[in-house]
Parts: structure tokens; sequence; C-alpha cells
């Protein structure tokens, strides 16, 4: 495509003959060291999974059983339970990451004093290897020895088994997962929220609105493309997590708080290829049925090109 | 009275960020410096026998210096994979924001479809097997290249469009081919973008878990995260080497963060808003 195109000294500005003056300065091949890798190494598997998610699989030879595995995903307790735990999952942490994310996002950019150190605080742990804080808060997490339970009971309150409960372990590592990653919403609500001009604020203390009338009225209607983004970013974060979960309960107790990607890792150790991959699928689905819609508000913002 | 309030909120912020942001760091510190019988309680204390240094010592010669060559392999996956995805991203980035093909339609397709889908695991091991890839770092740092491009061709897209085109211009009317034109101009003026995306990927790849466990398993072939297991078992767990080895892979995204911290916090919500 790029090779047969015309001689790049022919330098007009007009729109004739554009295609071939672009494509001999902006060479398609330029794309393809990307395309290949990408194509070899996600593509191609992607595809193929939509093949093997059907068979029983041992990656030497598979069998084709049709939609057994997917059946199957339904029918077991524990996997249909991992089903609606990662939507709980995703739910819980997006939302919690949307609302205290705002919150730190305007404390942060309000007049408040050691401002800079306060927002490296906030956001450090989004940088730190979330196995490690997995493992700590595990530990702080215990039922009898755990600093959370320990500092409950000074003031009187018996903690419950954050993890050790199987009604509450998912929601405990929920927690856990707003911890490390509300630093980035606050970041990216702390981007919308600078970017508001101030004349708006001027304006509106000129006729007399409360801090609070300010916020309702002009922070929240403009820093909605950031509210936005931190929805799916972190809806899509928390539907595909891992590497916390496994950290922490590795699904424990029981089934109790399994969601889709440790229900792959467990199947993929088991030897069940083919229930694995299907379980790959099925969150495929799950994020295009719920996260491409919610997705559609911020695309419909277009980048300058 | 409305600079006591102010002081006042202030105070209580920071008395919050303290409590919940950093007790779980000193909560690290205070676990690594303690001797195995107190660690084994898990709590909140001061270490009676303090023995941060042979600690430090027993980490690192884990099951045969584990921890370095753990060092070692992270450094190549990290350096690997973040060098070719500047220059792979950046060409895409590059080509896609200065001109519209037929192709365009589908690379934003698959742009977005590498933010979202999630990878296939168990086809992407086969695949990996028949390529002779599996268990190796090369293909580890393809993976990571294909894992990471979407983000990072995103952030180089929007940056790309405040370059004017008139410098492009300027460089072809002077005879400049494509090659040059990307390595000698363009390239040079991307370097705040680039800065960011090698602050951001580095610390992604290097606090990566998930993949490492999936396509690189072997004690040869540890990365940084996965030395965690060295110290829990199924039976008996030395907490206070675990904590010691959190410490130790922490400190190079501390370092990174000190230094680096507007370039990843501007990198992360910019990519975020413009995506």
């Amino acid at each position: 495509m790029t090779a047969i195109t015309a001689q790049p000294t022919r330098t007009g500005n007009g729109s004739t003959g554009r295609r071939p003056r672009k494509g001999a300065h902006y060479p398609g091949w330029f794309i393809m060291p990307a395309a290949v890798v990408y194509a070899i190494l996600f593509l191609v598997p992607t595809f193929a999974s939509l093949y093997f998610s059907l068979t029983r699989w041992t990656l030497f030879s598979s069998e084709f059983i049709g939609l057994d595995n997917f059946y199957q995903f339904f029918r077991e307790p524990f996997l249909s339970q991992a089903l609606i735990n990662t939507v709980i999952f995703a739910a819980v942490t997006s939302g919690l990451k949307v609302i205290l994310g705002l919150l730190l996002g305007v404390l942060l950019t309000s007049r408040i004093a050691w401002r800079g150190m306060l927002r490296s605080i906030v956001f450090f742990p989004v940088l730190v290897s979330t196995v490690g804080v997995g493992i700590t808060f595990t530990a702080l997490m215990h039922p009898t020895h755990g600093a959370i339970n320990e500092a409950l009971a000074l003031v009187g309150i018996k903690g419950p088994g954050w993890l050790t409960n199987r009604y509450l372990a998912l929601y405990s590592v929920a927690l856990v997962d707003v911890w490390r990653g509300v630093g980035l919403a606050t970041v990216i609500y702390m981007a919308g929220i600078v970017s508001i001009p101030t004349d708006y604020y001027e304006a509106s203390r000129i006729d007399g609105a409360t801090r609070l009338q300010q916020f309702f009225h002009i922070t929240l209607p403009l820093v909605r493309p950031a509210m936005y983004t931190v929805i799916i970013l972190s809806f899509i974060g928390g539907l595909r997590l891992f590497d916390l979960i496994w950290a922490m309960t590795r699904g424990g107790p029981g089934f109790s708080s399994d969601v889709m990607a440790s229900v792959v890792y467990k199947q993929y150790q088991a030897g069940y290829y083919g229930l694995s991959t299907a379980g790959n699928v099925v969150l495929f689905i799950l994020i295009a049925l719920l996260a491409v819609p919610l997705s559609w508000f911020l695309n419909r913002r277009v980048t300058t090109r | 009275m409305n600079r006591i309030r102010k002081y006042a909120l202030s105070a209580l912020a920071v008395l919050f960020a303290l409590v919940v942001f950093v007790v779980p760091f000193i909560f690290i510190i205070l676990m690594a410096m303690k001797d195995k019988q107190q660690a084994s309680l898990i709590n909140f204390s001061w270490p009676t026998h303090f023995q941060f240094f042979a600690n430090l010592i027993e980490v690192v010669q884990a099951r045969d210096y584990m921890l370095l060559t753990a060092y070692v392999n992270s450094t190549i996956l990290t350096v690997g994979s973040v060098s070719l995805l500047v220059i792979f991203s950046a060409m895409v980035g590059f080509v896609l924001q200065r001109r519209v093909a037929w192709w365009t339609p589908w690379v934003d397709f698959f742009i977005l479809a590498g933010l979202m889908i999630p990878p296939a695991v168990v086809p992407t091991i086969w695949l990996l097997q028949s390529i002779h890839l599996f268990k190796t770092l090369h293909g580890m740092v393809l993976i990571e290249v294909a894992y990471n491009l979407s983000f990072a061709v995103i952030l180089y897209r929007n940056f790309i469009a405040t370059i004017p085109r008139e410098l492009d211009e300027a460089a072809i009317i002077d005879g400049a081919r494509p090659l040059s034109l990307f390595f000698r101009v363009i390239l040079p003026l991307l370097r705040p973008v680039t800065v960011t995306i090698i602050v951001v990927q580095s610390v992604a790849v290097f606090n990566d878990f998930v993949n490492p466990l999936y396509y690189l398993p072997g004690k040869e072939n540890a990365t940084v995260q996965l030395t965690l297991y060295n110290f829990q078992s199924q039976f008996v767990t030395q907490y206070n080497l675990l904590f010691m080895n959190i410490l130790l892979i922490t400190v190079p995204p501390l370092i990174i963060f000190l230094f680096f911290n507007r370039q990843i916090v501007a990198g992360m919500s910019a990519g975020a808003i413009k995506g």
C-alpha cells in the first residue's frame, strides 16, 4: 500500500491527491510491529478461546462438547456464585471509588494545608504491589490479633472475622481494593476539578452561593467526564480483578469470595482447560454486556485527529 | 475564626489520611523488624527483638538467592517490554493521529478491545507453547507489550495531536524520509509523554503478578512479585521474612514515585480522561 504511492517531493497543500501524499509520509507499515505482537499474542488467543471454550481440552487434544462448559457455569452453584460475586465486587468497588474519590478530589484541590503531602499519601498505594497489599491487610484483618479488630476492641466493639466470615469476605476484599485504588480515582477527579474555570466559582460567590451549593451546581455537573472515566475504569478493573482476591482469600472461605478471574485460575490449575477458557469467555461477555454500554457515555467525546 | 476552622479541617484530614493510608505501611516496616515468634502473632506492636538486618539477609539468601534472580528477571522484563512498548506505540500513535486510512476504524476498535477484553489465559499458553515462547523471558516481554499497547497508544495519539503538522511539512520539504521524520523530528518532541509512559508502565510491569504467574512459571524464572510465595506455605508462614520481602519489593516503586510523582499522576489521569 505504501510502496506504490507517489514521490513525496510533490508537496501540494490542497485536498487533491491527499491520500497518496499522506501514505508516503505517514506510512501504514509503522503500525506493523505493534500490530503483529498484538495480533499474535492477544487476538489469536482471544479468537481461539471462542472455540476452545466449547471443548474438553488437554492442550494436546480437544474434544468438541458444545455448550456444556457454559451450562456447567450456570448449573454448578460455586461457579454461578462466582459470576454473581464478580458483579457485586465490581459494583461495590467502583461505587465507593466514585464517591470517595470525588470527596477526596474536592478536599485535595481546596485550599487545605499540607495538600501536596496528602495527595502523595493518598496516591502511593496505587503503586504498591497488589499482592503485598493483600498480604498486609490479611494480617491487619486477622479476627483476633489483627490491628483493625484490636483497635475496635479498644472502643468496646467486637470486630467480625473480616475474611473468615463467608458473608463478609468478599466485601472486606472490596474495601481493600478501594483503599488501593481510590488514589487513582482521586487524581482523575483532581484533573477534572482543576480544569473547571474559576470564574464560575467567583460569579456564584458574588451571587451569594454557599460552598455546598457551589459543589452541587458547579463542581458536580462539570466534573462529569472525569466521573464517567472513574466509573468505567474501576468497573472494568473490578470485573477483571484477580491478584488481590487471590492474595487475601483464594476465593474462600469455601467459594464465598470466588470471582470469575479466580475461577479461571483454579480450573486451569485443576487441568480443566476447556472450563477455564469458558470462564474467560463468560467474563468477556460480562464486560461486553455491562461495561460497553457504560463506556458509550464517555466515547461520545471524540478524540481530536 | 476562619483560619482556625481551616486548620482544624486540615488537621483532621491529615490525621485521617495518616491512620488509613500510612498505618498499613508502618505495619509492614514493624513486621519486617520482628523476630519469628513475635511476628507470628501478627499484631500491631513494637518489635521486642530488633532484627531488621538479620531478616534482610535471610530474605535475600532464601532459596539460593531467589530474590536476586527475581530482581534480575524483573529488571530485564521491565526494561525490555517498556522499551519495545515506547517505540511500537509511538509509531502507531503517530501514524494514527496524522492520517485517516481504511484501517483507522479497525485500529481504534482494537485499541478499545485491548483495554477491555480480559486476555484468554489458557489459549495464550497453548499459543506460546506452539511458538516455543512459554516459560521464556522474551515471551513474557512480548506478552507485556501486547497487553499494554492500548494504553500507551492512546497517550501518544493524544499528545501528538498537540504537535503542529507544519513541523512535519517543514521536515518533509527539507527532504526527510518517513523514518527520519519520525525518529529525528517527532520522537524527540514526545519526551514528556514518553517519560510518563516509561514511568507508569515500568511500575505496572514490575508490579504485575497475574501474567508471570500464568506464562512464566518455574523457580528460575520467578519475578519479584512471585517471591512472595517463598515464605508462605500451607502449614507455616514466616511473617517477619514475608513482610521484609514486601518491603524490599516496594522500594523500587517508592523510589520512582519520589522522583517522578508529577509524571505518574499526570500520565494516569490524562490517559484516563482523554481515552
